[in-house]
């Protein structure tokens, strides 16, 4: 029996998350290994046009459930969406990208549809006609090899880890067929009723492709401007130690972790951060990583690419300048 | 208001792993283990309800006899009753959620609260599974709580904004950090804790379905180079992420 697989995407605002496209491109690789079909699928209200753009990330067929109800998130209510399409297809495997949206959703699904989640993969190879899946356990200090064994299996993907790749030129707008899913008052026990930013164009530390961080060596809150403005420059996110977190320097969205946020980046700077073995846990798995902080010792050095021993507030004012000059800002 | 709290028995944040001899699970030998950093922001919220509108609190852990301990320390930061779910066996989020949910069920609580996630398994599923299972509400890594008239108004962190949610009771709610500072158990409260039985019941059983093959370090990551000191270093720094890694 050919494995029908729904990749759901995530959309804000009609937006669709850039993780979304990650997920469907690795979707779609498993399909195709496993010759099944992939079907992407998007939920809220007026998204027909955010749907064909998945095409030109390897899925032909967009199922979109458009409802007013649904125009903002609901748990119960998405759920409800998703286990009736899953019903209706008859799929075997669902793909969600492991962002707040996705890490919600996935369990209340798995409940409701007879399945389970291999959670924030970051390895998804298939074997034979099943997938062995790669997570981080212990915010990464060990991964595990899981094989999901339940009726229908989910897969929620680390972002930043899967390449979305450039969209297809040549690939079509997707095929969209809507689909129709009552919502009752009953489905709607738990809903989103506002979102607001947190901060204006703020980026998130998870969805970031660098991440600026800074710890104790900034020696005063006073200090994290000089954190915020090296992130400007380099189009970064903003991070934190738990230290500085738990000092009340800064906010606790910004830390990176084990008790914070685990993080991918593609670079990753440490300013004035030694290296405690739970922040380590949590940014190890950056592709590179640059640490800047005046104790040579620090464990920082012991997982970073590129180190610099110094007072970071002598170092990062002149990093700031020189990394301007190069990228011609 | 009757409110049970969720809570999990894991190793601390300073330990270093080792795998265990069955190659799937981590060595335990050493290992200091705590209540879960999250499961603690979800006990300070559910104290912090009583006191507010009244009620008993009831903490419950499934897990081996080690799970006692965390018990024990929510019942000395104030919970009123605690309830170990015996089972020896490590089990999957599926598994211990269908445990607590089968117990929860002859409970009946208004309110059911979770850490967001517990910092070893990092699955962050147990609290909307409990909530299916019970054909109830859940909202998850939630930073601000209200609850009046029979519902609850929640704030929970997503990427780069908050959300606001609102639902019906019974609910399942996750903590997230920044929810509350946790109270540190007082010495009466840790005398009278030492008092308060700890209810034993075997979990009702069911099969994990994520199954562990192999737990396996990560690539150890070779230090990298020191490419200088103070800012005079800084030039050749930019050059190696520009020509080198190719990162910027």
């Amino acid at each position: 029996m050919s494995v029908t697989i729904i990749a759901i995407a995530e959309q804000r605002n009609g937006e669709i998350k850039k993780t979304s496209f990650e997920t469907i491109r690795k979707a779609r690789g498993v399909a195709d290994e496993l010759g099944g079909t992939l079907k992407a699928l998007i939920i809220g209200n007026a998204v027909n046009d955010a749907a064909k753009k998945l095409g030109k990330y390897g899925a032909e067929n967009v199922i979109a459930v458009n409802n007013e109800k649904l125009a903002h998130y609901s748990t119960t209510g998405y759920t409800k969406v998703v286990a009736e399409v899953v019903k209706k297809e008859n799929a075997q495997m669902i793909f969600l990208s492991a962002t707040a949206f996705g890490k919600d959703l996935a369990p209340c699904v798995a409940a409701r549809v007879d399945g389970a989640v291999a959670a924030d993969c970051t390895e998804l190879n298939v074997d034979g006609g099943d997938i062995i899946a790669t997570r981080p356990v212990y915010a990464g200090k060990a991964l595990v090899d899981v094989k999901v064994e339940a009726p229908v299996k989910i897969y929620t993907l680390r972002p930043n880890v899967f390449p979305a790749g450039d969209p297809d030129e040549s690939g079509s707008e997707a095929n969209v067929e809507e689909v129709t899913v009552e919502i009752s008052d009953d489905d709607l026990k738990s809903k989103v009723t506002e979102i607001t930013e947190t901060s204006k164009g703020k980026l998130d530390v998870t969805e970031a492709d660098i991440i600026v961080s800074g710890g104790r060596g900034l020696k005063s809150p006073d200090n994290f401007y000089l954190i915020e403005e090296l992130a400007e420059v380099l189009g970064a996110a903003v991070g934190a130690s738990r230290a500085v977190v738990d000092a009340g320097w800064r906010p606790h969205d910004e830390q990176v972790g084990q008790t914070g946020k685990t993080v991918s980046p593609v670079l990753y700077i440490a300013v004035g951060i030694s290296g405690a073995v739970q922040h380590l846990a949590g940014m190890s798995s950056s592709k590179y990583i640059v640490a800047i902080n005046k104790d040579n010792d620090a464990p920082i050095f012991q997982v970073a690419d590129y180190g610099i021993v110094g007072d970071a507030l002598e170092i990062v004012p002149v990093l700031k300048e020189e990394l301007k000059k190069n990228l011609g800002k | 208001m009757k409110i049970a709290v969720c809570v999990s028995h894991v190793p601390d944040t300073e330990t270093k792993v080792k795998i265990g001899s069955d190659g799937r699970t981590i060595d335990p030998s050493g290992v200091n283990y705590i209540v879960n950093p999250y499961d603690e922001f979800a006990i300070e919220e559910a104290l912090k309800i009583r006191e507010k509108d009244g009620g008993e609190v009831l903490a419950v852990s499934l897990g081996g006899d080690s799970n006692k301990e965390t018990l024990r320390k929510a019942l000395a930061m104030g919970a009123d009753k605690a309830v170990l779910l015996k089972d020896k066996d490590v089990r999957d989020s599926f598994a211990v959620a269908k445990g607590i949910a089968e117990y929860l069920k002859g409970y009946e609580p208004d309110l059911i609260l979770v850490g967001k996630q517990s910092i070893d398994y990092d699955n962050l599923q147990v609290g909307g599974l409990i909530a299916e299972f019970l054909g109830i509400p859940s909202v998850s890594v939630v930073v601000k709580l209200e609850i009046a008239d029979g519902k609850l108004k929640a704030e929970r962190e997503i990427e780069g904004a908050h959300e606001f949610v609102e639902a019906s009771l019974p609910c399942v709610v996750s903590a997230q950090r920044g929810l509350n500072e946790p109270r540190y158990p007082s010495l009466k409260g840790i005398m009278q804790a030492k008092k308060k039985p700890i209810e034993e019941v075997e979990a009702a059983k069911a099969d994990s379905r994520v199954k562990v093959l192999a737990m396996k370090k990560p690539p150890e990551k070779q230090p990298g180079k020191i490419v200088g000191e103070g800012p005079e270093a800084v030039p050749e720094l930019v050059r190696l992420l520009h020509e080198e890694a190719k990162v910027i």
